[in-house]
């Protein structure tokens, strides 16, 4: 479990990020939403230590991130796992170079050893025959699972995946979102995504954080995202008219008004 | 950013390169993939202006020389000397900045805008150390040993062009060579080469790593390397023969 407490940070005279405070918890993906410049990726930027916040705390089960020294930090980024908006993958390492490294940096198993686990996650993320091609040669789809393998790959307790369908078609957005969610359920792990993406949102949502300039203006899961009052989230969310209309259609079958082919009862 | 701003910052840099290496083999691993990379990557290029430099070393000094009561022998004194005090350390190095600065500025940029940097610092990797210490080091490695080799074709560069065009034979070059050496000038060759291989590779180092923003601001955090670590080679240059060649500094 992660908790913020009234975390704030600012660059400048600007205030990015003001006094937040949120819990994300084990076994569920946590997202964080927004619009763009609406501090998303600063808090999570902050979570993971890539910047200090000015003021606040931020716990990993219980231990005050801003107070550990920084062999304590090496410590826990090892258990820290992260997918990148534009993968981050080493440029001049294959696949499964790319998937081994963390092996290769922080044990001592032998090639042989390195070699199998690298082939179980990449199967994992349903990645076979990639090994020997560099990230230039493969989709962007295709470079995401790389990310979530190598991310998982020395089985994180906290996984944070920054807009993990940018650039993706609507399709496979989804593979990427449902092996996020697996993932998540299967090794019981923490997970933070970073996300505008609607079908993010309603797929694996299971705790949702709506930030607005700095503030975190709503929370709650995707159950509930559909009744919320908030005026500024129902125009993020439900952005378009056709959208609109959805949202009101699922609001009827949920009350049971209506029947899942949208005739009235 | 002011210059002690950007000069703190650089310090802060060379102070963060030295930690504890995670895994040592690593480490070593990249230390001499940065030594291959640097070296060989280079050589060619050393050679062609090596040879180059010598040879026409040797043509403009007899050009120069038109007294008959010097010696020919004296034109390959004088070719092996700014050979091995100017022309191998300093305009090697100047090169060497353009080849090897610009690689490591744009090598170093492109990691950092594509997140490759923040990617193993949340790994747990202190980026400082491996990505540039190894960098630095094989630069102080193979630099030096570049600028020996850059010597030796400079110096036969000159004997080549000296017996091509009838100028002096090869006996009176090779008796020149030998006339008044002194080896405190390979001594001072290989000081400078030290001290610009620390320059050329920890400026664009610098440069790379604290680059913001996208592909234009790698383009220009590669050319500002290249000029801050030429102008720091030549000022490096005046002051090492200020302070180490005796009658220059007096």
């Amino acid at each position: 479990m992660i908790e913020v407490k009234n975390i704030r940070k600012g660059f400048g005279d600007k205030v990015v990020i003001n006094d937040v405070s949120a819990v994300f918890q084990t076994g569920k993906c946590n997202l964080i939403i927004g619009t763009s410049g609406s501090g998303k990726t600063v808090l999570m930027k902050c979570l993971v230590g890539l910047f200090e916040p000015d003021s606040g705390e931020i716990c990993y089960d219980g231990q005050n991130f801003s107070e550990m020294s920084g062999e304590q930090r090496k410590e826990l980024r090892r258990s820290i796992g992260m997918l990148f908006q534009g993968s981050a993958l080493f440029d001049s390492m294959t696949v499964e170079q790319n998937v081994m490294f963390p092996l290769d940096m922080f044990t001592k198993d032998s090639y042989a050893e390195k070699l199998k686990r690298v082939n179980e996650v990449l199967a994992r993320v349903n990645l076979k025959d990639a090994n020997k091609k560099f990230p230039a040669e493969i989709s962007g789809g295709m470079k995401k699972r790389v990310g979530i393998a190598r991310a998982i790959v020395l089985n994180p307790k906290y996984l944070f995946c920054d807009e993990p369908n940018s650039g993706l078609d609507p399709q496979t957005s989804l593979l990427i979102d449902k092996l996020i969610k697996e993932i998540t359920t299967e090794f019981n792990i923490t997970t933070v995504v970073n996300t505008h993406d609607m079908n993010s949102v309603m797929e694996i949502g299971d705790n949702i954080i709506y930030m607005y300039q700095g503030l975190k203006e709503w929370e709650g899961s995707n159950k509930e995202i559909i009744f919320s009052k908030s005026q500024r989230l129902n125009d993020f969310i439900f952005a378009s008219e056709f959208l609109q209309e959805a949202k009101e259609m699922r609001i009827l079958e949920m009350k049971g008004k209506i029947d899942k082919d949208g005739n009235i009862k | 950013m002011s210059f002690f701003t950007e000069f703190g910052r650089y310090l802060l840099m060379l102070k963060g390169m030295f930690s504890r290496p995670e895994n040592g083999k690593m480490y070593w691993k990249e230390f001499m993939h940065q030594c291959s990379e640097l070296g060989i990557g280079s050589l060619g290029i050393v050679v062609i202006i090596s040879v180059f430099m010598g040879a026409v070393s040797t043509l403009q000094t007899a050009y120069q020389l038109v007294s008959p009561f010097i010696p020919l022998s004296t034109i390959a004194q004088i070719v092996r000397d700014t050979v091995i005090l100017e022309f191998s350390p300093t305009l090697v190095c100047i090169v060497l900045a353009g080849v090897v600065g610009s690689k490591i500025a744009s090598e170093l940029g492109n990691m950092r805008v594509s997140e490759q940097i923040d990617a193993l610092e949340i790994m747990g990797i202190n980026t400082k150390t491996y990505l540039i210490l190894p960098k630095l080091l094989a630069a102080i490695v193979v630099i030096p040993m570049l600028v020996v080799i850059s010597g030796c074709l400079g110096i036969w560069g000159g004997r080549l062009a000296g017996t091509l065009t009838g100028i002096l034979s090869g006996a009176a070059f090779d008796k020149g060579l030998h006339q008044y050496f002194k080896p405190y000038n390979v001594f001072f060759a290989l000081a400078k080469a030290y001290t610009f291989a620390f320059i050329i590779s920890s400026i664009p180092a610098y440069y790379g790593y604290y680059v913001q923003g996208g592909a234009l601001e790698i383009g220009r955090a590669s050319t500002r390397s290249v000029v801050v670590s030429c102008i720091l080679v030549l000022f490096a240059d005046y002051l090492l023969a200020a302070l180490l060649l005796p009658s220059a500094g007096s």
